[in-house]
Formats: C-alpha cells, structure tokens, sequence
C-alpha cells in the first residue's frame, strides 16, 4: 500500500519571513488585534509507493533534505498516511 | 589563435542568456556556446557561466530544480576539477542550491522585486574574477531580484570574511558599507561570494548589463576582461 507523505516546510525563525510579516500586518488591519505573528511555509503531498513505512519514512526524509527544503535557511516535518 | 569558448547554460526560464552571449561575444578571441539544460556536453567550455532568470519559473525556491538537471552534474563536476564558473543573479541561486557555494539567498527584506542601479564595492580584487579591478573600486552595477537576500549562519560568514571569501558588497556612493546602503537586507551588506579554491563566483548584480556604454555602465566589462585574461590571456 502507497503512503501520502504530508510535508511541511517552514522558513527557520532566524530568517526573516517577509511574506509572513505581510499577512499579519493584513490581519491586524482587518481588527484582528489579538493575532501575534504569522509565518507562512509550504505544504506538499508526495505519494510514495512503498509497501513498509520505515523505507517511506527514510525515502522522504532523502527527498526533503535533498530537494524540498534548503537546510540553510528551512525546516521540514512530515506525517505518512497510508493510502486505501 | 582559434577562439576560446565560454558555455553560457539556458534553462528554461533563463531571461539573460542572451544578454550574457552578447556580452561574451563583445571580447575578441572569445566564443560563446550555449548550453541546454538538459545536455550533459559542455563542448569545450573553458569557463561557464550561469545566467540571471526565473530557471523553472523558480518553483520550489529559486535554482533549487536548476540545481538537479542534467547540464549542472557536469558544471559541479567541471568546478570541482577547478575551472571557472560563474553564477549571475539566478545562476547565484542555482550555485548556492548546488552547493558549490554556502548560504542561501531569501526574499528581500522590503518585499519587493528591485529592479535599480546599485553601487558595488570591490573588496577582493584578487581573485581571477576580479583582478582587473582595484582594491575597494566602486562600480555602478544594477540588480533585478526579488530574492537576493543573502543569508547564512555565523560561523560561515565568518569564514567567509576570514578567508576573503566575499568579493563584492553593496556601499554608497562613497564606498561606505552602511544599512542604508543595503538594498535587499543581505547579511554585510554581501553582494557576491567566491568559493575558497577560488573558481566559483556568484552575485546578485549582473555584470553583462553594465558592459557597454549604451547601457549606461561599463563597469562590468573588467570582470569579464579578468576572467578572460584567465582562460585565454586575451
């Protein structure tokens, strides 16, 4: 069975996420007072066609750390989910 | 004497190619070649320059696919070896997603796409990119990026600073080195960077753009004269 890989990216808090910095000044003038902070990452679903999790989960760490997100400057999670 | 050729890569979505084959093409003695992205022949290349653009319409994070295609296995193998390659605007991006220089390159600071004149201070002049060039010379150089904002971690910039690793920063028109100074937020001020061997040059600014009168600057040209020098001893 495939899993769907669940991927999230997101800027380090060291780096300056201006497109976050953005949409809060958006929501604080839309009245949105009690908003603090807002960051914005990516999202990206992979199907992975592995019969064991363990060789998904080690296929997509490969993946995220070769090509989906840049170390330098981002971080990553997932979550597997098998596909019915 | 047969011409000495510079490969200039086109990927899709490369938007200076043609400027930087016109550029390379303005020195006597010297060919320019373009090569596909997806190609693995360099046909000769004695340099090889990666152009400014959007390269894969910068999907993911910009030269982070560019990165991976076929014509780059062969330019990290042919910087590895020691010979010249140049990344401009995007072809930075491509060299530090590829490694072959360290940090990355984010969003600039003011949100905006900054297309503008920039002044550059010369502070290595003695790398083969640069060697045509005074120490701290100023040059007036444009830049059009919306990610140029230099970023890496301490210790990197450290040694980058140690070794002399950076190469060019953005100043005023003094030559001062100050925030105001600064257009994308980029970590001192840092404009472009040369890898520690001292073959792989990137920048933000772009050098072809500033290599003939008509554009208004030639202060370009000396970078392209030294590298030249270098490879063909035009």
């Amino acid at each position: 069975m495939p899993y769907t890989a669940k991927i999230k990216v997101t800027l380090r808090q060291s780096i300056l996420d201006v497109q976050g910095k953005a949409v809060e000044h958006a929501l604080k003038n839309l009245g949105y007072h009690t908003v603090e902070s807002a960051r914005i990452g990516k999202y990206i679903e992979v199907i992975i066609n592995e019969e064991k999790l363990q060789e998904a989960e080690r296929i997509c760490n490969e993946i995220c750390q070769k090509l989906l997100s840049n170390p330098v400057m981002e971080n990553y999670s997932f979550e597997l989910e098998q596909v019915n | 004497m047969a011409d000495v050729t510079v490969g200039v890569v086109v990927f899709p979505g490369s938007n200076c190619d043609h400027d930087t084959e016109y550029a390379v093409g303005s020195f006597s003695g010297i060919k320019p070649v373009m090569l596909w992205h997806n190609d693995h022949d360099i046909q000769g290349a004695k340099a090889i320059i990666l152009p400014g653009g959007f390269s894969y319409g910068d999907y993911l994070r910009a030269g982070s696919i560019a990165r991976f295609s076929p014509i780059m296995q062969e330019v990290i193998e042919f910087a590895r070896k020691g010979f010249p390659v140049l990344g401009i605007c995007n072809g930075f991006q491509v060299l530090l997603e590829s490694g072959l220089l360290e940090g990355a390159l984010s969003k600039n600071r003011d949100k905006k796409f900054l297309c503008c004149q920039t002044t550059l201070k010369t502070v290595n002049c003695s790398t083969i990119f640069t060697n045509r060039y005074q120490q701290d010379q100023l040059l007036s150089v444009p830049i059009a990026h919306g990610q140029g904002n230099y970023f890496a971690p301490p210790e990197v910039i450290e040694s980058l600073e140690e070794h002399e690793q950076i190469v060019f920063k953005y100043s005023d028109a003094e030559g001062m080195v100050t925030d105001e100074a600064n257009p994308n937020g980029s970590i001192n001020n840092i404009a472009g960077i040369i890898n520690r061997q001292g073959n792989v040059l990137g920048l933000m600014p772009h050098p072809e753009r500033a290599s003939e009168k008509s554009l208004g600057s030639l202060d370009g040209r000396a970078l392209f004269e030294s590298l030249f020098q270098h490879i063909a001893g035009v």
